[in-house]
């Protein structure tokens, strides 16, 4: 019964989207208030009936309703509540139920906090966010249905895939989502600006607060998905190159261009064109990386063949959405007006080149993730792109970038002055030499790789600091005035020094992992010992245990540096019955410049076990940096300016005040 | 049923199943810790073929355990990374290659980035240049001046 009350409200929620698709758009044509004004109620109808919907399929899930087919292939009776309920999005139809969840609760936002935006606008607006909507929903009950009944219901479940039996993986797709749909944000707003035919700073103003919100959940979700798989998947890497990741690096890629192109179009009121473009192609990136897992395109081209139904399906919105789009911005955009002037050496030059580099990385990942199945497609011939090919195409890329952030913020807007930015960053330099210098004397009789790398990172985050310790007037000032600009001082701008300075992290992360990490590989039985990077390491007793759904082998490793205890860990290995599918548990001592990995393999007590241990020098800080530029995005999201529906009017009247004191 | 089939596969790839991943077992280890080392760099760089995406580094399929054997009997017979490649793309083609040469069809994977980067850059210069002829900097208006300096001046006496 519930079941069936989850399909009715999904077909009433594309009812109502399909009403909010054409009504308000009509209405702000004929600038009819009344019409218009049927966008917010609809959306926020949408948003409750589509929460209804994966309310009724949790439910199925939660009480194990093995009568749905949905819950019958993935869930089990046995699994932990945490798993029952993850496992809603952890298959096909009920991800694509949260996929349109998410795009619904982003029109909702916009309806509930979009209270300034100008009527037409948010009308339009809401209007294409539910054709989107329409679309999707389409999409389920046609092809992707999860409500679908099963008779006779088994006695239980087939439970799911143990690797997403994990609190990491619980959480990853809801904030990817967050972040691939959120997109959809700025490219309905892109849209719209098209059909009113007129982009401003305001329009910028409204447009960067969604986008940075979803920036802020793809950074989180790939940053969860990135850990997961470090310590799910048993063998210390964090990043694959694997298609599926680059599906949800393309967005973000795209979107932080979107992002600094956007505050060009806010302060400076130019590359407006450029920017709706940039909008509406990341979130066809989106859809791009939705079409490219949901299609089975990936596994072969032969795969897709055989069973076409949602992969053509998704394809047609694609072409649709993303055609339609391009053929009215080709149309529209030649006739917006050219916005302010600027010279090439100048903050908006800087943020110029930083879109080419952040477009040109994401064309090398489009182009490196789709170019092999465009050829299998076309001559059947097989090529194999690796992390080898990425990393020698896309880190070329990367260097110019970061030695370009941190010139960029120091050129003054409209016309900069390079030989005093450069003057400036003297701190950088200092930065970059002290640090690499202190690498080659760790390392001296390395490859010096990543000397480089090194020294980039202290470049960017020497120019960085010394970017903000200028703005605040920092050693120049008393210290008293210092401070008290640095209350002033807006939030977005310590959004931007702590995002970059999060990427300074990461980077000496990234470094340091892929240059200086060891892997000892062992067959060990109870007792014996072996050393990693000044620790050693000793399996003290490997027992058996029984799971709540799985049967497990759980090794007891003490490790010791210099003789002294420093910790016992805990790998497992663990055997689920039901998929009759292994999966590896490592454990993970770490302190803050390094872990230490201790991953349990095959074995007995006769044989012994195979046990891996590597050493991640610095392997923390990825997640440390990651997690620093989110917290950056945050604390830019909640700038006064930013902040949803904060009138600009007395924003601006505030500024104004502020200025004149400063002169008084 | 296929369907369902077809499901597992893609949440296979999902989930990008290196299953018991870092698959080189303790018995496979060179003695001579130069050569293992080159081993290992090398298995990183040949792709596991019956997998989706992954290494023979990484794969504990057959197949690459059997690819690991070979590279390291070769490493071990004195052959080189250069011809330890050679051997296997003789046998398997180039799709064993995590990284593919450049030849005439991987021009576009190889060179298409580059091609990208100078087609903006020249669009971004061609944009700035166009720009500025069709904005010329306009002198100010005799009104706009006056607004100007008296703005200047009042400042001055605040």
């Amino acid at each position: 019964m519930i079941a069936e009350l989850g399909h009715y409200a999904l077909v009433l929620a594309l009812l109502i989207a399909l009403v909010q698709t054409t009504v308000p758009l009509y209405g702000a044509a004929r600038n009819d208030f009344s019409l218009m004004g049927v966008a917010q109620p609809a959306a926020t109808a949408q948003f409750i009936a589509i929460a209804i919907a994966f309310g009724a399929l949790t439910h199925a899930y939660v009480t194990s309703d093995f009568s749905v087919i949905n819950v019958a292939e993935n869930s089990h009776s046995l699994k932990p509540l945490l798993y029952k309920i993850s496992g809603v999005w952890g298959n096909h139809e009920g991800s694509m139920i949260l996929w349109v969840l998410i795009l619904a609760l982003f029109g909702f936002a916009v309806a509930q906090f979009g209270i300034h935006l100008p009527p037409t606008l948010k009308a339009r607006v809401l209007s294409v966010q539910a054709s989107i909507g329409v679309a999707f929903l389409g999409f389920i009950l046609l092809t992707s249905n999860p409500f679908l009944r099963l008779d006779p219901a088994p006695i239980d479940g087939r439970d799911l895939n143990p690797l997403l039996q994990d609190p990491g993986l619980a959480f990853h797709p809801p904030m990817l989502y967050l972040g691939y749909v959120g997109f959809s944000m700025a490219f309905s707003f892109a849209v719209a600006a098209l059909i009113e035919g007129r982009v401003d700073p305001a329009w910028a103003r409204w447009v960067r607060p969604w986008t940075l919100a979803a920036w802020i959940a793809l950074t989180a979700g790939i940053t969860l998905g990135s850990w997961w798989a470090y310590y799910e998947l048993g063998w210390g890497g964090w990043w694959y190159w694997d298609p599926v990741e680059n599906a949800s690096f393309m967005p973000w890629l795209s979107g932080t261009a979107l992002l600094h192109s956007a505050v060009v179009v806010e302060k400076r009121d130019a590359l407006k064109s450029w920017t709706i473009l940039l909008a509406i192609l990341t979130f066809a990136l989106s859809l791009m990386g939705t079409f490219l897992v949901r299609s089975g395109v990936l596994t072969s081209v032969h795969a897709f063949a055989v069973d076409p139904e949602r992969g053509l399906y998704i394809l047609a919105i694609l072409v649709l959405f993303v055609g339609g789009a391009l053929i009215m911005f080709a149309l529209r955009a030649p006739s917006m007006k050219l916005g302010g002037l600027f010279q090439p050496i100048s903050r908006e030059g800087g943020l110029v080149m930083n879109n080419l580099l952040l477009s040109v990385a994401t064309a090398t990942v489009f182009i490196g993730t789709l170019y092999p199945l465009f050829l299998d497609a076309t001559t059947g011939q097989k090529v194999s792109v690796g992390p080898p090919f990425f990393n020698a195409t896309f880190v070329p890329v990367m260097i110019p970038l970061v030695l370009l952030m941190a010139v960029g913020p120091m050129l003054a807007w409209k016309r900069g002055d390079l030989s005093a930015a450069m003057s400036r960053l003297w701190f950088a330099v200092a930065l970059s030499f002290g640090i690499s210098i202190f690498v080659f004397w760790l390392h001296s009789n390395e490859p010096l790789t990543p000397v480089i790398g090194f020294a980039l990172a202290g470049w960017l985050a020497g120019g960085t600091l010394k970017e903000f310790a200028d703005r605040i007037g920092l050693f120049r000032d008393r210290l008293s005035k210092s401070l008290s600009k640095a209350r002033r001082l807006p939030r977005s701008a310590y959004g931007m020094t702590l995002a970059h300075l999060g990427l300074s992290i990461f980077i000496c992360g990234a470094v340091a992992d892929s240059a200086w990490r060891t892997e000892v590989v062992i067959n060990a039985k109870e007792r014996d010992k072996t050393s990693i990077a000044g620790f050693e390491a000793q399996l003290e007793s490997v027992n058996r245990l029984e799971g709540p759904n799985y049967h497990l082998e759980r090794a007891t490793v003490v490790i010791r540096k210099n003789g002294e205890y420093v910790t016992r860990v805990f790998p497992e290995r663990r055997f689920y019955p039901v998929q009759q599918m292994p999966t590896t548990e490592a454990a993970i001592y770490t302190t803050l410049l390094a872990d230490v990995y201790v991953s349990l393999g095959e074995g007995s007590k006769d044989q012994g076990w195979t046990l891996r241990l590597w050493y991640n020098p610095l392997i923390p800080w990825i997640w440390t940096g990651c997690l620093i530029m989110v917290l950056g995005g945050l604390i830019s999201l909640s700038d006064r300016r930013l902040r949803i529906g904060a009138p600009f009017k007395r924003a601006h009247k505030k500024v104004q005040e502020n200025g004149l004191l400063e002169n008084a | 049923m296929v369907e369902n089939r077809l499901f597992m596969l893609i949440l296979a790839i999902i989930v990008s199943i290196p299953l018991n991943a870092s698959a080189v077992e303790p018995s496979e280890i060179l003695q001579n810790p130069q050569l293992e080392l080159r081993a290992r760099n090398l298995s990183q760089n040949i792709r596991c073929l019956v997998c989706q995406n992954q290494s023979i580094d990484d794969s504990n399929a057959s197949l690459a355990r059997d690819l690991r054997k070979i590279v390291r009997e070769q490493l071990v017979s004195g052959a080189s990374d250069s011809e330890i490649y050679e051997f296997l793309i003789a046998r398997y083609g180039d799709f064993i290659l995590l990284r593919p040469p450049v030849k005439a069809t991987t021009y576009i994977l190889w060179y298409g980035p580059l091609f990208i980067f100078f087609a903006g850059l020249s669009l971004s210069v061609l944009f700035l240049i166009r720009r500025k002829r069709v904005l010329p900097e306009e002198p100010l208006s005799p009104k706009e001046q006056e607004e100007l300096s008296s703005l200047i001046s009042g400042k001055e006496e605040g």
